[in-house]
């Protein structure tokens, strides 16, 4: 019986085990190839720890596009959407949570419905109604739209948090004369900061990691974000692995520094996310 | 003392109030109602007119009534079928190896794990890699001659594959790839085996239950609503891939990895057939729409829903 135990235990470790070198060894080879030359990454049988470290690939990859530029263009768009969902999606979520309406919840329904709408439907005509305003090719079109109620999905989650606050809380303050707004900005936001983080991070990983949109909207060198530079620079130096990683690192690097910041929050908010199962 | 009066004054003054709140509500809300209206509602409206039309974007649009669907459904278009099928095999090949694969993480992890915070982050970090980070390692890793994939198995004595480059394996292996980034559903899957009440265990402990017996009748019934609800997200998600195939394959080779999306994307902006475009976007939504349906009419027999019982 003890031994039978033993044996579940090491095999439960062992798949634990395999499946977390599934997940890292990917990252492990991106990251010591992005630190090796030419070399050194086909050596075989294959070399773990590059010798020596070649932090040089990092500004030869940085320096043959002008990944600064691209770098400033992509920040830009996601200071400007992550901005533009936190205002408008909490003030958004609040009504929903909070304020009665006629028609609120056909409104909420029909926003919760829209998450099932496959992108390729509505990406076509947006896509020709920015061309009429003579605007892509320019960020508006990947910004804009965080500004109308940043996504069905953050509304649903801030919502959410809201409705978990004890409503005798904002019931109070309005006894006493406080108006929507009061309530809102002095009750209701201070008490769901984390779930803004939560809004807030995901917003950031996904206009950050953003592809199609850019790629779609974006199409002079000057505007481009760090994602199409790096599949530019894929046409061009697709043989160069080592420096083909080390842009792909630097690409990365910031995705993952804001997913160490705020590690306990994204849990926090997939697990939500789970919850209306 | 007027009662009458002054019971009609306040009512005139909470109507009154009742109409400044409602107003105040829309005007709250106003941001998501006008984001409803200009990028889902309008565009969709917008998109069903485009494709009944001929029209490339800049000249102005013909009506062609249904030829846009016609020229897809009568294979006339050899792409839509082939298109379709591509897709079709990624999402058989995809769902299901994700679910299992993140379920079973879940329930390991959902034991009395050491380091179970460091297994968590460990199997979440890849989602949070972007989309063209993705593809660049997994470029690199499935190499035929160069790549790590192949020299693991040959390392072995198994023979290397094509992957990426191969018609028979570029969907697998896109679906391997898939399998990477599912620590998301992982994450929802452990969420909702903590949520199980150990009350119910402990009634299968009492009658001397094995932990399979556990498994069995507590914990997969238990987690049916979350199941279901992946399910959905995985189909849905599965058929919009797009990003993999462009950056790693170009939907190729020979077409073996033109996903739906990408044979759209090709129409829409490459050969800037806008109407047909939207024919085949409108197709992709019945298509999801249809099969989120069945995945619904099935769900009664085999989601559980707690409170069923009481009714």
């Amino acid at each position: 019986m003890r031994n039978r135990a033993w044996v579940e235990k090491g095999l439960v470790y062992l798949v634990l085990v395999a499946g977390g070198l599934f997940s890292l060894l990917p990252l492990i080879w991106l990251i010591r190839s992005s630190l090796m030359d030419m070399g050194q990454i086909f050596e075989l049988p294959p070399i773990w720890i590059p010798d020596p470290f070649r932090f040089g690939n990092f500004s030869e990859a940085l320096t043959i596009l002008p990944f600064g530029r691209y770098f400033i263009n992509t920040t830009v768009i996601v200071i400007f959407t992550m901005l533009g969902v936190l205002v408008t999606c909490s003030i958004s979520a609040y009504s929903f949570a909070r304020m009665s309406w006629r028609g609120r919840d056909l409104v909420f329904g029909l926003l919760l419905s829209s998450m099932m709408l496959p992108y390729a439907v509505t990406l076509i005509p947006t896509f020709i109604g920015w061309s009429k305003l003579g605007l892509t090719n320019s960020f508006i079109p990947l910004i804009a739209p965080a500004w109308f109620g940043g996504g069905a999905f953050n509304i649903f989650l801030l919502r959410q948090f809201y409705l978990s606050i004890p409503r005798d809380l904002d019931e109070a303050a309005y006894v006493d004369g406080a108006s929507h707004w009061r309530i809102f900005i002095s009750i209701i936001i201070p008490l769901t900061r984390p779930a803004l983080v939560v809004v807030g991070l995901f917003t950031f990983l996904a206009s950050w990691n953003d592809f199609l949109g850019p790629l779609v909207y974006l199409n002079s060198e000057s505007k481009y974000t760090l994602a199409l530079g790096l599949q530019q620079f894929k046409g061009m130096y697709a043989a160069e692995w080592h420096l083909m990683m080390a842009a792909a690192t630097v690409v990365l690097a910031p995705a993952i520094v804001v997913f160490f910041i705020g590690q306990r929050y994204f849990i926090e908010g997939i697990t939500l996310t789970g919850i209306k199962a | 003392m007027e009662p009458v009066s002054s019971l009609s004054v306040n009512r005139a003054k909470t109507k009154r109030s009742s109409y400044r709140n409602e107003l105040l509500g829309i005007l709250f809300a106003l941001p998501a109602i006008l984001g409803l209206l200009i990028f889902t509602l309008g565009p969709m409206i917008y998109s069903l007119y485009m494709s009944f039309t001929d029209y490339s974007g800049s000249n102005s649009p013909t009506f062609i009534g249904l030829d846009n669907y016609t020229r897809m459904f009568s294979g006339e278009d050899q792409y839509f079928y082939k298109s379709l099928g591509v897709t079709l095999y990624f999402v058989v090949l995809s769902v299901p190896t994700g679910i299992i694969y993140s379920f079973l993480l879940a329930i390991l992890l959902n034991r009395n794990i050491k380091g179970k915070a460091i297994f968590r982050t460990v199997f979440y970090l890849p989602s949070i890699v972007p989309i063209i980070a993705i593809s660049f390692i997994w470029l690199w890793l499935l190499n035929p001659d160069l790549g790590l994939a192949n020299e693991m198995l040959r390392a072995i004595g198994l023979p290397g594959s094509q992957w990426i480059f191969g018609e028979k394996s570029v969907v697998p292996s896109l679906a391997l790839m898939n399998l990477w980034t599912t620590g998301g559903t992982m994450i929802i899957f452990l969420a909702g085996l903590q949520d199980i009440p150990r009350s119910l265990y402990e009634a299968i402990e009492i009658d001397g239950g094995s932990k399979l017996h556990k498994l069995r009748n507590i914990t997969i019934p238990m987690m049916t609503p979350t199941i279901f609800f992946n399910l959905i997200m995985g189909i849905i998600n599965g058929f919009q891939v797009f990003s993999q195939a462009y950056v790693m394959t170009s939907g190729g080779p020979n077409n073996a990895s033109l996903f739906y999306v990408f044979y759209l994307y090709r129409e829409a902006f490459q050969f800037s057939r806008m109407g047909s475009a939207s024919a085949i976007a409108w197709v992709l939504f019945i298509i999801i729409m249809l099969l989120t349906y069945m995945v619904f009419k099935t769900s009664k027999k085999w989601v559980y829903y707690e409170g069923d019982e009481a009714r």
